[in-house]
């Protein structure tokens, strides 16, 4: 990625901001034993679809981030020490039930929330979440779960001090797909759900259903939404623009409330 | 929240609650024995015992991973597991179910350990209520030498070593299922727990386990032999 070092040095401050500590909150009952006013670092997370680019804008970010002075975490889904093995396993077979795939994934997020996030957020980094709560509540509300469940499930969840999600259309996913693997994944097809034998049509159809999903979620939660069709530059220069602001404690458009 | 037979379905789900020692496995292998012999349609499942869950809390408990948080929907995990592919398919094809613990278990675990008790509960709102909950209220000591008398290494989570009561096992195990004994005490009316007497030997609370259970389920309707009445049974009740 040619462009990113004259990017940088176009960006590079002199002085370091230093972030005010923000009080956070859970969304709910949140984690026992942790007192979310200890959390002094900030929590930004990226969501979007398999190529809408999070990871890529996420690896520009952490390295920008890193060289404005900025100690950075990254943290993502399905990773965790204590259930990944089985959740690769149980998706393989496809075995599980909603419900039971709902509270496994959970689990894996729980834990990188108590084992990860939280501690990081108590050191004061900036903690750069590839995908959060909105992504398995989506997946779930398309599968049928009940939203209420889902909401009371993740209260354990830190509010972060910004969601960005990267909206690109379906069919722009599904050249960026190909571009990468030359094939479309199961899940992110949502084969599971039967709308379609032909691959291809659930895929369209599953992630029309997702964004969807996201749009009603972005009315409760308040995401940040970013024009993902646009180039890596582009995309890439608005999420730094915006996280500035998060870092000097200035409201996005969004968090007029709080 | 309602109950199986409350919701219509054909089958019926047993469920024993109580404290390590209390002799409620004891108690349910027993009822299990005398429900097969009268050729019922039984089926026996136990807490924590969904396969493909079981290996990922196994590496959390022995790797000390969990925390109240994760503790709480690992379980979560493995009972929703049994639920959907066991009980409840079960309990549609009008089966007796026996559970040896049931969501009680989480809700007085989990919030000894901290977690919300509402939180708890609407986690576990996907599950009916058994047609039956056995409580066996032992007094604290009684429980507590059967455990202590047989087996003398306490599990790190079994003792609430985690929860940081006392460095000592036995001392921490004590604390802790002292703290569960108050939760399920205070469970007992809002869920209507048949509670038996633990203390008891083991032959009278069986004849009492034997007679509640005659007494609130037609054991007939559950013969091996009755599946096409039954099935025509729950069709003409839809």
């Amino acid at each position: 990625m040619p462009f990113r070092h004259k990017d940088l040095k176009q960006t590079i401050p002199n002085e370091v901001i230093v972030p005010k500590p923000v009080h956070h909150r859970f969304y709910g009952y949140g984690l026992p034993n942790i007192n979310p006013e200890a959390l002094i670092g900030t929590l930004i997370v990226i969501e979007g679809a398999d190529g809408s680019g999070r990871s890529t804008q996420i690896s520009l970010l952490v390295d920008w981030l890193e060289s404005i002075g900025h100690a950075t975490v990254q943290v993502g889904l399905k990773h965790s020490t204590l259930v990944s093995e089985e959740l690769n396993k149980a998706q393989e077979g496809n075995i599980l039930s909603h419900t039971t795939m709902s509270l496994f994934y959970a689990t894996d997020f729980a834990d990188q929330l108590e084992n990860v996030i939280v501690p990081a957020l108590k050191a004061g980094f900036v903690v750069l979440a590839d995908r959060y709560i909105y992504t398995l509540m989506a997946r779930d509300l398309v599968r049928g779960m009940d939203e209420a469940w889902l909401r009371n499930l993740y209260g354990i969840a830190v509010v972060p001090d910004a969601v960005f999600y990267l909206s690109v259309s379906p069919e722009n996913l599904v050249q960026r797909n190909f571009a990468k693997k030359h094939s479309l994944d199961y899940w992110e097809s949502g084969m599971d759900l039967g709308i379609s034998r032909d691959m291809f049509d659930s895929f369209i159809k599953y992630q029309g259903m997702i964004r969807e999903q996201f749009g009603r979620l972005q009315k409760i939660y308040g995401f940040t939404v970013i024009d993902g069709d646009k180039s890596i530059e582009e995309v890439n220069a608005e999420l730094r623009k915006k996280i500035e602001a998060v870092l000097k404690r200035k409201s996005l458009n969004r968090r007029k409330n709080d | 929240m309602k109950t199986f037979g409350e919701m219509g379905y054909p089958g019926r789900l047993i469920a024993v609650e109580g404290l390590d020692g209390s002799g409620k496995t004891t108690q349910i292998h027993l009822l299990q024995r005398w429900l097969e012999k009268q050729k019922l349609k039984v089926f026996f499942s136990e807490w924590n015992s969904s396969e493909l869950v079981k290996s990922a809390t196994s590496r959390g408990k022995k790797m000390f991973l969990l925390t109240p948080t994760t503790f709480s929907l690992i379980h979560a995990t493995d009972f929703a597991d049994r639920y959907d592919r066991h009980l409840l398919p079960l309990i549609r094809a009008g089966y007796i179910v026996l559970c040896d613990r049931y969501i009680f278990t989480a809700f007085a675990r989990d919030v000894v350990r901290g977690c919300k008790p509402d939180w708890v509960r609407g986690i576990y709102s996907f599950a009916a209520l058994p047609d039956i909950v056995f409580f066996f209220k032992t007094d604290l000591d009684v429980s507590l030498k059967r455990i202590l008398d047989g087996r003398p290494q306490l599990k790190y989570y079994e003792a609430g070593m985690d929860m940081g009561y006392s460095n000592d096992p036995v001392t921490s195990f004590k604390i802790f299922q002292g703290k569960l004994l108050q939760e399920y005490v205070k469970m007992s009316n809002e869920f209507n727990f048949v509670e038996v007497n633990g203390n008891l030997c083991v032959e009278k609370q069986q004849a009492y386990v034997r007679k509640v259970v005659a007494e609130k389920i037609n054991l007939l309707d559950y013969k091996q032999d009755r599946n096409i009445l039954y099935l025509n049974k729950e069709k003409s009740e839809q």
